[in-house]
């Protein structure tokens, strides 16, 4: 473990130490906006932090070193065609506030890519502002408010999640001012539809699915599920953390979904570099345009494409941020879309799935425990650990730990919940069988380690730059900032 | 394994426990079996003293290293008191989690019973078969 930058930090050492002294003078500054101390920054010169953070660099695990399954994360490759596309220098100089006449390149972009996510979803219209999924479902749980409000219906007041939802689904209901009803799931996976039927009522405003499930199995009654709800006056929301399984072989909008976001930094292929910048994207069925956010792209009349704004649009939930999304991660999801084409996107689904289903089958071969074992598996399978919790005294973490001493990084663990001692692996399209195969040998040699020489597995990882963390006093006594010695920790306070 | 689940309280399907107390009151709290899913727990939080809860309705939140889960009240009635040391040690609930680690205290509605709830053998037979 290399120590902190602040560590290599010397008094008067600097960048471009050998160069010549150049005075800056900041006599036109008014004295209240000087500081009287200068900041505590570390003091290094420009070799100190090219190592620094080179050697940090090296010790990541990241897509581009590793195999890395995490399920419900679609943590597939980016091509770096659709990055260089994006760091084009028109795209690169361009300024968000620049006038339309000077943004054409970039609104046609844009403009294109609501399209191909319009044909690729079925979806009526689709906007690119949303800065992140979160912020995309709690555009979507805005627009539900908004559309039962604009019906004169404000007696809707609850947003059904099935128990195997991404957390931030009742998440996003919360902040958006609805009650969140939990709807069981049945002992095969999919949605309990005798619970639903009981649940749906005059106090709906929707139910927020994804398809397939983070059961990792398709949900084969989607259309029985969109009657009782539409039925019921509520409107389907659909979660498009999944999208990577169906992509171009079967589409939300037909599913009869009303809402959806799709999370671009997964089934688009952008950066989860750092857990961000992510970029979604809302569509929504014919009924909900009118509350669409703004601003999107649409053909100028006049020739050529222009920004729909506020104007105009009095039942629009309004703006999400300053300007328009996250530009060059939608570009890098254009370049990708592009790229592959219709015929290429389908693709993408189809070895999604066959990896997963590979993947599941070798692991079931191996002796390992499916959750859903008739269940084909759609982009990710659950294997569940709880028999060798039980024989060997060893969890699902430490399997997940014991991986990284492999060279692969681990998988979701213990989500969804309902699973116990669950891995939730998602392979992705972009993976060979080799390394599916190389997975499943380190999960059976990891098992027979677990019979032998448990505590083998219990430590681990014994590889990595830093060992098992105490994850429960992180939670319970988190101190997250760096102080210079001397200046007080939290631990002293 | 009864002694993980004591006779002489009830059981919800969503794994809370409920003790019947004098005056029409209960004490709530996770089972042991809850505790031991969610792992070690890292926060805990209970709704607001005088609360008017709803059977179904959410009067406390934990969370573990694994998971955040809401606590359902499993009767109508008023939020009477929380325990107050889970701020400070919630890990009491993973220690003593029928003791010192009870959740809260309801008064409950007049007219509302406990006569949904499971009893411990019931419990888990539903534990058993894979709840």
């Amino acid at each position: 473990m290399s120590g902190l930058i602040f560590d290599r930090s010397r008094p008067g050492r600097h960048a471009g130490g050998l160069a010549p002294e150049v005075l800056e003078s900041v006599d036109d500054l008014p004295a209240t906006c000087l500081r009287k101390v200068p900041p505590a920054l570390p003091e290094v010169s420009e070799l100190d932090v090219v190592r620094h953070y080179t050697r940090l660099s090296q010790k990541n695990f990241s897509i581009d070193t590793h195999f890395y399954p995490l399920g419900s994360c679609t943590m597939k490759y980016n091509p770096r065609a659709a990055n260089r596309f994006a760091m084009l220098e028109g795209f690169l100089s361009a300024h968000p506030l620049a006038p339309a006449r000077f943004q054409q390149g970039f609104l046609e972009c844009v403009f294109e890519l609501q399209e191909i996510l319009r044909a690729v979803t079925g979806m009526s219209a689709v906007v690119l502002s949303p800065m992140a999924g979160a912020q995309g479902e709690f555009a979507g749980i805005a627009m539900i408010r908004r559309y039962h409000a604009s019906r004169g219906d404000p007696g809707r007041t609850e947003i059904l999640v099935p128990d195997a939802a991404h957390g931030t689904n009742p998440a996003s209901a919360i902040m958006g001012g609805f009650r969140v009803r939990e709807v069981p799931t049945g002992p095969d996976g999919d949605v309990d539809l005798d619970a639903l039927q009981k649940a749906v009522g005059p106090a709906t405003a929707g139910i927020m699915l994804t398809n397939p499930s983070t059961l990792g199995v398709f949900e084969r009654r989607i259309v029985e599920i969109a009657s009782l709800v539409h039925g019921a006056g509520g409107l389907l929301y659909y979660d498009g953390a999944n999208l990577n399984a169906i992509l171009g072989r079967a589409r939300p909008g037909d599913m009869r979904f009303d809402i959806l976001h799709l999370n671009l930094h997964k089934t688009f292929s952008t950066p989860h570099g750092g857990g961000g910048p992510g970029a979604a994207a809302l569509g929504v069925s014919a009924r909900l345009e009118p509350f669409l956010p703004t601003p999107f792209a649409a053909r100028d009349p006049a020739g050529g494409f222009c920004w729909i704004g506020a104007e105009g649009r009095p039942e629009s939930i309004g703006r999400l941020s300053a300007f328009m999304g996250n530009a060059g991660v939608l570009l890098r999801a254009y370049a990708y879309a592009r790229l592959l084409g219709r015929g290429g996107l389908r693709r993408v689904s189809t070895f999604a799935a066959l990896n997963a289903n590979y993947l599941a089958r070798r692991l079931e071969a191996a002796g390992f425990e499916l959750a859903f074992p008739e269940r084909r598996a759609s982009h990710e399978c659950i294997v569940t650990l709880r028999r060798e919790a039980r024989e060997y005294g060893v969890t699902a973490m430490d399997f997940a730990k014991r991986l990284l001493d492999y060279g692969l990084h681990a998988p979701t663990t213990y989500f969804p919940m309902l699973i116990p001692e669950c891995l939730l692996i998602e392979p992705t399209e972009t993976e060979s069988k080799e390394t599916l195969d190389a997975f499943v040998e380190a999960m059976s040699r990891i098992r027979a380690e677990a019979a032998t020489d448990p505590e083998r597995v219990r430590g681990a990882p014994w590889t990595t730059p830093v060992r098992r963390l105490d994850d429960v006093r992180a939670a319970r006594e988190p101190d997250l900032r760096w102080r210079p010695p001397g200046v007080g920790s939290a631990a002293e306070t | 394994m009864s002694h993980d689940h004591p006779n002489d309280l009830l059981y919800t399907s969503s794994h809370e426990w409920v003790r019947r107390e004098a005056n029409g009151e209960i004490t709530l709290g996770v089972t042991y079996h809850a505790q031991e899913a969610l792992g070690d727990l890292v926060y805990a939080e209970t709704y607001p003293v005088g609360k008017r809860l709803e059977a179904g309705d959410t009067c406390a939140v934990v969370e573990s290293v694994k998971a955040a889960s809401d606590v359902y009240a499993p009767v109508a009635g008023t939020l009477l008191a929380g325990n107050p040391v889970l701020a400070k040690t919630p890990e009491i609930i993973n220690q003593d989690p029928y003791g010192e680690g009870w959740l809260v205290r309801i008064r409950m509605e007049a007219g509302s019973d406990l006569a949904g709830l499971l009893d411990a053998a019931a419990y888990e037979r539903l534990l058993a078969e894979g709840h």
